[in-house]
């Protein structure tokens, strides 16, 4: 099976219980556990082929431009972690069916657990480290819906959030540190990264991609000191306890260490990053659960001393360090999620997992006591269980380690560590099996149905293989995950017995020392209640508070709902911005010449400025403005003319009419004058801030305008093959309806939403309060006399033919000539407005029957549909084709598919722009605009007829 | 004429970001219309300035304008449009919904700095 599809597999499980769940939650989990079956089924195909030494791969591009493939690989260590993954995810499944109450909704808990896994799953088949991000992250977004799943807990919806922050800053981290490795090593695949040691370790970004790696990897394994999220974590349900903070997400992190350990590891700042991290983390942990009373407290610290073993196991760097990192891998995920499920088992029957209110289940809970007693004495260490194996060779390589000059150090911390460990492990045991049975249990404890014991019940075994059949249980897969990890092949030889060793004493001495610790471990609890620990979530908490308060304060500050304070801080700030990055850019000096001044363009300047003060000094009187921004927009139009854009000049123009119009329309509702509200001080700096950003602006343009382009432009490619591509003279049409097309094609769909956005906006205006308001308005101006004068209304009669047949000239020759969609649009629309203003929209309503709406609709359909017509020629989407037709009668003239596109152009500009006017002219007629039957007030031909 | 080009650019914005900071929702509403001639003007002098220069193939031209700004400009001038129609849509909106045109949040409706967030933290109960 393709390693995508086995990748694939659990998201699409995940589709499955919102589908199925009304059938009843057993075929929600069926359906679950079916996916994940056949994805370990695909798995475990490949084991002949990876225990051959081979790597399974799969490849697709996705963007290949920047370095992000899918790809996919399966070697030892993906197998290894799949196994666990796909393997403990059945277990959990079958587990969880049985543990959520009828009123946990089972679906969304389904859902959450398969897309987790399918997140973890892309993690360990990953090929690509810009695709393991992705995966990355998915993982601690789901693991956050996970924790939170129990939404009506307060401590599930903060532990959700702590473990979001923690996780998702580290990833964050992490992505800036894979940058840079991929950037050293020239490639983003694991395969060549992995194939780039020397390069990654001499390059001098080796540390800081080291520690923002790092970061990432720690943040995720909970090490010490970003351990705390991972007991506030355990307000998830059990289920999810044992899945994600035993077997596979905390385990993330090592994954990834171990993924690059051919890449990173071997360097003095990785050996004392890691080990030491992992040996803080491996001893302050252990000692933290020897007096947690919370079980799935006291696991959850216990995970994290576990995980701080392997840590400093892969941080030793040795090839004998990372087989026992891996065994330790296996071992630990078997152990803790059979004693996570147990503490569930335990929390549901007895009805509490506090320690202080429990003792005594051995003989009320048989199986659950034989199950936990098992995965208890593994995590102890105690022989011939599956722990101990893996610690006595963590003990071995301890022995071995010399920290800075101090052999001895490691080896006693570690063997600390394990002192601790077979503490809480024997207390796990001791406080709640043993003892005298109580009678003050919440509930009465008794064993679960099979449902809930098999899954624990089937890891308990495997404990006791393990242990026993070390190499024919596990050896070949440690084998294989190891070769994978060193990179070269290794045959490690698991055994029980290997004689009087420095690690079997280190072993009884941990057994003497544990068991002391339980005897001595009220007076331990008293001791340490009488000392006030530092809290983690009370400084996480103090920390994140302080940041919504910084973050809170300066957006008060900014935004405190007046719009030019927001404003002016944000024009400030992109001036400032500007300035800084114009004096740090190193700008040559104008290399261009200036042309020459004109006179004619002088005179056109002085329009241009004068207007502009003007409308700036009498923009109270809003229709005079008006007028103003009239002249300002047609000296803009001439000076597109003047420096060769008619293009531009002919839409300018255009526009102008059109917003003109509509402004108007606008100011028949709003008061003709503004008056004075500012004071003169606050014009003043609103003067300076505006002041400010024209020079800036001013600068920026001249700077630009007098320099060299920085990179050759693509303009010469379009230039060059505007005709034999677009077969097109007009290049700027070429580029709008065929280069840059798929551009065009968004913004004639942006106009139309706005024009939809308009209608939607008048429709809810015309409708309840404000519709009444309109109803009964009083228009404050005196309004003309003669609303639909005879000369405008002839005129625009006589001229509507014309402009439509210049409208439809300008459209045709658009791909030769200056013109094209969006100027026949609007010139056309124009010419209707035309109409609407001489005759009054109602009268000219009701002689027209297009509908706006569906006209945008037509020209996106139109454009759309041009589009694809490409894919049936088997070119990509909107590629063009032409031709050139001769019809009798006419001249030879072109014919490009190009031009279906502009007609969509033209049909959606033409529906905006008169949707937008229609809408505004529908709130004058619902304030009681009356509709008159003639087309003008006086009609001459009336009066001759009668 | 680099230099004419980039003053008007340049007063054009001035007006603009003046208009745009002032409190009634005309105003601003020109203030927007000002700053997209400046930033059409600006996009389109990226191309740099040419003077009787074809803007279209034809044989025999020396030199041709720069088609690229061109035609993103052409899209602006029509997307400014829009804007502008949904701006003054909305302006209108606020003035018929709610009596006067400025752009300002009532100062009754404002939030002094800072009790925001803080309400935000007590009030969630998570924190």
């Amino acid at each position: 099976m393709s390693p995508a599809l086995i990748a694939a597999l659990p998201f699409i499980g995940a589709l499955l219980p919102g589908l199925l769940i009304r059938s009843g939650r057993d075929v929600a989990a069926l359906a679950c556990a079916a996916a994940t079956a056949v994805a370990l089924l695909g798995l475990g195909l490949h084991i002949p082929a990876i225990m051959a030494g081979e790597v399974i791969t799969a490849r697709f591009a996705w963007l290949p431009s920047l370095g992000l493939n899918v790809h996919f690989r399966i070697d030892g260590l993906a197998l290894l972690f799949g196994i666990l993954i796909l393997g403990i995810g059945l277990l959990i499944i079958a587990y969880a069916r049985h543990y959520l109450s009828r009123r946990d909704p089972a679906g969304v808990f389904y859902t959450y657990l398969m897309l987790f896994q399918g997140a973890m799953l892309g993690i360990v088949l990953s090929d690509n480290i810009l695709l393991l991000l992705v995966f990355w992250e998915l993982t601690s977004l789901s693991s956050f819906l996970l924790i939170g799943y129990w939404k009506h807990l307060p401590e599930g919806r903060q532990g959700a959030r702590m473990a979001l922050t923690v996780t998702g800053m580290g990833g964050l981290a992490m992505i800036a540190g894979m940058l840079i490795l991929g950037n050293i090593a020239g490639s983003f695949d694991i395969s060549d990264i992995l194939a780039s040691r020397d390069a990654v370790q001499a390059s001098p970004y080796y540390l800081p991609a080291l520690l923002l790696i790092l970061l990432g990897a720690f943040t995720k394994s909970a090490q010490f000191p970003f351990h705390f999220w991972l007991p506030h974590a355990m307000a998830a349900p059990t289920p999810v306890s044992a899945y994600l903070h035993s077997a596979t997400m905390v385990k993330a992190g090592l994954f990834l260490m171990a993924r690059l350990w051919p890449v990173l590891s071997g360097t003095p700042e990785w050996f004392y990053i890691v080990a030491t991290t992992g040996l803080v983390t491996m001893v302050l942990a252990a000692w933290i659960a020897l007096f947690r009373d919370d079980l799935k407290s006291l696991l959850a610290f216990s995970t994290v001393s576990h995980l701080g073993l392997i840590t400093m196991l892969l941080g030793f760097g040795t090839k004998a360090a990372a087989v026992a990192a891996v065994f330790h891998i296996i071992n630990h995920a078997t152990f803790k999620a059979a004693l996570f499920m147990t503490a569930g088992i335990i929390d549901h029957e007895a009805g509490t997992r506090s320690i202080a209110r429990l003792g005594g289940l051995r003989r009320l809970m048989p199986v659950t006591f034989v199950i936990g007693t098992i995965a208890a004495l593994s995590m102890a260490g105690i022989p011939p269980l599956n722990g101990f194996l893996s610690k006595e060779l963590m003990l071995e390589q301890a022995g071995q380690t010399d920290w800075q000059g101090h052999p001895g150090l490691v080896f006693a911390m570690a063997t600390l560590g394990a002192v601790f460990s077979v503490g809480y492990s024997l207390r796990f045991v001791w406080q709640v099996f043993f003892g005298p049975a109580r009678e003050d249990y919440p509930q009465r404890p008794h064993d679960p149905g099979f449902g809930l014991w098999f899954a624990p019940g089937v890891l308990a075994v495997l404990v006791v293989l393990i242990g026993l059949f070390p190499n024919a249980m596990a050896g070949w897969l440690v084998a294989a995950a190891a070769s994978a990890v060193t990179g070269t092949a290794q045959h490690p030889h698991l055994a029980l017995w290997h004689g009087v060793t420095p690690a079997l004493i280190a072993s009884v001495v941990a057994l003497a020392g544990g068991a002391a610790l339980l005897a001595l471990n009220r007076r331990l609890l008293a001791a340490r209640a009488a000392i006030a620990w530092p809290e983690a979530k009370a400084l996480f908490d103090a920390t994140t508070r302080a940041a919504t308060c910084a973050a809170g304060f300066l957006t008060d500050r900014l935004t405190n709902g007046s719009m030019s304070r927001a404003f002016a801080a944000l024009t400030l700030t992109v001036v400032l911005c500007g300035f800084w990055a114009f004096s740090t850019g190193g700008w040559q000096g104008a290399a261009r010449p200036m042309l020459p001044i004109q006179p004619v363009p002088l005179v056109g300047w002085v329009l241009l400025m004068v207007a502009t003060c003007c409308m700036v000094a009498f923009h109270r009187q809003r229709i005079l403005a008006l007028v103003l921004v009239g002249i300002i927009g047609l000296m803009v139009s001439v000076s597109f003319i003047y420096l060769s854009a008619p293009d531009l000049a002919l839409t300018q123009i255009s526009v102008e009419v059109v917003t003109v119009i509509l402004l108007l329309l606008a100011l028949n509702f709003l008061p003709k004058f503004t008056t004075i509200e500012s004071r003169d001080r606050q014009r003043a700096a609103d003067a300076f801030i505006a002041t400010l950003a024209g020079l800036g602006f001013a600068a920026l343009a001249y700077v630009v305008m007098r320099s060299d382009f920085a990179f050759p432009s693509i303009s010469q490619y379009m230039l060059a093959n505007s005709y034999r591509l677009g077969g097109g003279d007009n290049v700027v049409n070429v580029i709008l309806v065929d280069f840059r097309g798929y551009d065009t094609f968004g913004e004639i769909t942006v106009l139309g939403i706005a024009a939809l956005t308009i209608f939607a906006l008048t429709e809810t205006l015309l409708a309840g309060t404000s519709g009444r308001r309109l109803r009964n308005w009083v228009h404050g101006s005196r309004r003309a006399g003669d609303r639909h004068p005879l000369m405008l209304v002839v005129v625009t009669r006589l001229v509507l033919p014309i402009a439509l047949v210049v409208g439809l000239y300008i459209f045709l020759r658009g791909h030769n000539m200056p013109g094209g969609g969006f100027v026949a649009g609007l010139v056309v629309s124009v010419a209707l407005v035309s109409q609407y203003m001489a005759s009054g929209f109602a009268w000219a309503q009701e002689r027209q029957k297009i509908n706006y709406h569906a006209l945008i609709g037509a020209g996106v359909i139109a454009a759309g549909l041009t589009g694809i017509g490409a894919w049936f020629a088997g070119l990509p989407f909107l590629s063009s084709a032409y031709g050139y037709v001769k019809l009798p009668g006419l001249e030879e003239f072109e014919l490009a598919s190009a031009m279906g596109f502009d007609l969509g152009v033209f049909l959606c500009v033409l529906g905006a722009v008169m949707l937008a006017l229609n809408s505004l002219s529908r709130i004058a007629r619902a304030a009681g605009g009356t509709t008159n039957l003639d087309p003008m007030d006086i009609d001459p031909s009336k009066e001759a007829r009668r | 004429m680099e230099l004419l080009l980039s003053s008007a650019i340049g007063m054009l914005t001035a007006a603009g970001v003046y208009l745009i900071l002032r409190r009634r929702s005309f105003a601003v509403v020109l203030g927007m219309t000002m700053l997209s001639y400046a930033i059409n003007l600006f996009l389109f002098s990226t191309g740099r300035l040419v003077v009787n220069a074809p803007p279209v193939l034809r044989e025999g031209a020396a030199a041709y304008t720069d088609p690229l700004p061109q035609a993103l400009v052409l899209t602006a001038i029509v997307i400014s449009f829009g804007m502008t129609a949904v701006v003054a849509m909305m302006a209108l909106g606020a003035f018929i919904e709610g009596g006067d045109d400025r752009v300002d949040m009532p100062a009754a409706d404002r939030l002094p700095g800072g009790s925001r967030s803080a309400k935000r933290i007590s009030g969630d109960g998570d924190a």
